[in-house]
């Protein structure tokens, strides 16, 4: 059963096309890694997902509402489509608590206290419990990013989108931000990522899919296409980023 | 030239109560063109084609022409022409509200948007409806950042409150005028009535600063 489907999606910046057509149906429980160089729609195709890009033509469902049907509607598809940022976003004026709460407490109207609750238990999910009355500006990358993505999960989605999630980060730091997503993906959770992590894409991807001027040119399992790259672009780009 | 700095007490009293009108007339205007310039700055920066073309016109108009003659004209022109008969107080204070505004306006602007399109995406992206984002995240991190150039503005708008001695409103420069014409002790008076605007400027300086300290600008 699919919960994302692009169907005939294009999208224009001005007279630009950024996405092309794209027919992809993404499946509950799948882990679908997004790559390909830049430019090449990755990040917009994932940033359509949850409406904060609007598609030029074609149709996008997400748990069965079209991302076309209007604010209200988008605002339904948002909380079932948690987002973690390249730059994560925190809100820089909320303690780490404050910041997971902050979604149940004025999206999903919890009391303060319940919001409180819940954004602790996040928060010592991610392995951050100790750090809860912390500003963002006194925590680390890596551990900013896991308080990112407590305050996606926050919201209860059933897919969560990864935007580059360590590309702003020390390789020390990935690891642990890597390691809060391998752990979403055994709980089955529906992820899309766009990355450059080739060993995450192998190790927990089910399915990876390779992106050149708006289109998808390569979508397979990780393992096999990762190892016998089945076009020369494709072969090109993993010599880059490996 | 002999000097007597005794004749500044003998008028304190007249000097105070000018005072007094230039900080009821200050703080009134500043309150009103805050909210006008909080309206007009986040129309400029939120709003529609046709929101975003009132407000610029607005701070275009206010901005490109003196407050004299703004004040002049909410008092001479504007009963000839819709037949409503002004006091110089409410002029005043409607010219600084007015002129005011248009400033504010923009340094509203900018502040919102020196905010991090990502927060806005964040908080988009959990579910909010835009509204909701400006007030919630948006705004307050906006405020701290407007704290420092609305200061400038407001010791701006104090001090034009003086050239509304043209309409005749009994402010403290008016009074200075009125003692000086009387006396003719030009050095003791004006150093007096400068004394004063230092001390309300000063006396707003400390509490921005106070203001600023404990918003802890991010």
């Amino acid at each position: 059963m699919s919960i994302i489907q692009f169907i005939k999606t294009s999208k224009y910046f001005g007279p630009l096309k950024v996405l092309h057509e794209v027919d992809l149906s993404i499946n509950a429980g799948e882990v679908v890694v997004l790559v390909g160089p830049s430019g090449s729609g990755k990040s917009t195709l994932l940033r359509c997902i949850n409406g904060l890009e609007s598609i030029t033509s074609g149709d996008l469902i997400v748990d069965g509402i079209s991302v076309t049907e209007g604010a209200k509607k988008l605002r339904e598809i948002r909380q079932e489509a948690g987002m973690v940022f390249q730059q994560f976003n925190l809100f820089p004026q909320l303690t780490a608590l404050e910041n997971v709460a902050f979604g149940p407490q004025k999206v999903r109207g919890l009391s303060k206290t319940e919001a409180h609750k819940q954004a602790l238990a996040l928060l010592a999910k991610v392995g951050l419990e100790e750090k809860e009355a912390h500003y963002p500006a006194e925590l680390s990358g890596g551990q900013q990013q896991r308080v990112a993505i407590a305050r996606a999960l926050a919201v209860k989605p059933k897919v969560m989108l990864f935007d580059e999630p360590t590309s702003a980060l020390d390789p020390e730091l990935k690891q642990e931000v890597l390691n809060v997503m391998r752990q979403l993906a055994e709980e089955h959770m529906t992820m899309v990522v766009v990355t450059h992590e080739m060993a995450f894409a192998k190790q927990v991807g089910s399915r990876l899919i390779f992106m050149e001027h708006g289109k998808i040119a390569v979508d397979g399992r990780p393992s096999d296409v990762i190892d016998n790259p089945p076009n020369d672009r494709m072969k090109d780009f993993l010599q880059h980023v490996e | 030239m002999d000097t007597d700095w005794s004749v500044i007490f003998d008028f304190l009293p007249q000097l105070v109560e000018g005072a007094k009108t230039t900080i009821y007339i200050t703080i009134i205007g500043l309150v009103g063109g805050s909210l006008l310039g909080t309206l007009a700055g986040v129309m400029r920066a939120y709003g529609g084609r046709i929101l975003n073309a009132i407000a610029f016109t607005y701070i275009e108009l206010i901005r490109g022409t003196p407050i004299v003659v703004q004040v002049m004209f909410v008092y001479f022109a504007l009963p000839v022409l819709v037949d409503i008969r002004i006091d110089p107080m409410s002029a005043a204070i409607l010219a600084i509200i007015v002129n005011a505004g248009a400033y504010i306006a923009e340094i509203v602007r900018g502040a919102f948007l020196s905010i991090s399109k990502g927060l806005t995406e964040a908080g988009l992206a959990i579910g909010l409806p835009h509204w909701k984002v400006l007030v919630y995240i948006i705004g307050p991190l906006a405020f701290r950042r407007l704290i420092p150039p609305l200061g400038n503005q407001f010791i701006v708008s104090l001090k034009d409150t003086s050239l509304f001695i043209v309409i005749g409103v009994g402010e403290l420069t008016r009074t200075g005028q009125e003692i000086m014409a009387a006396n003719f002790r030009a050095v003791e008076i004006w150093t007096a009535v400068a004394i004063f605007y230092l001390i309300m400027t000063g006396t707003l300086t400390l509490i921005l600063r106070i203001l600023e300290k404990r918003m802890k600008i991010l």
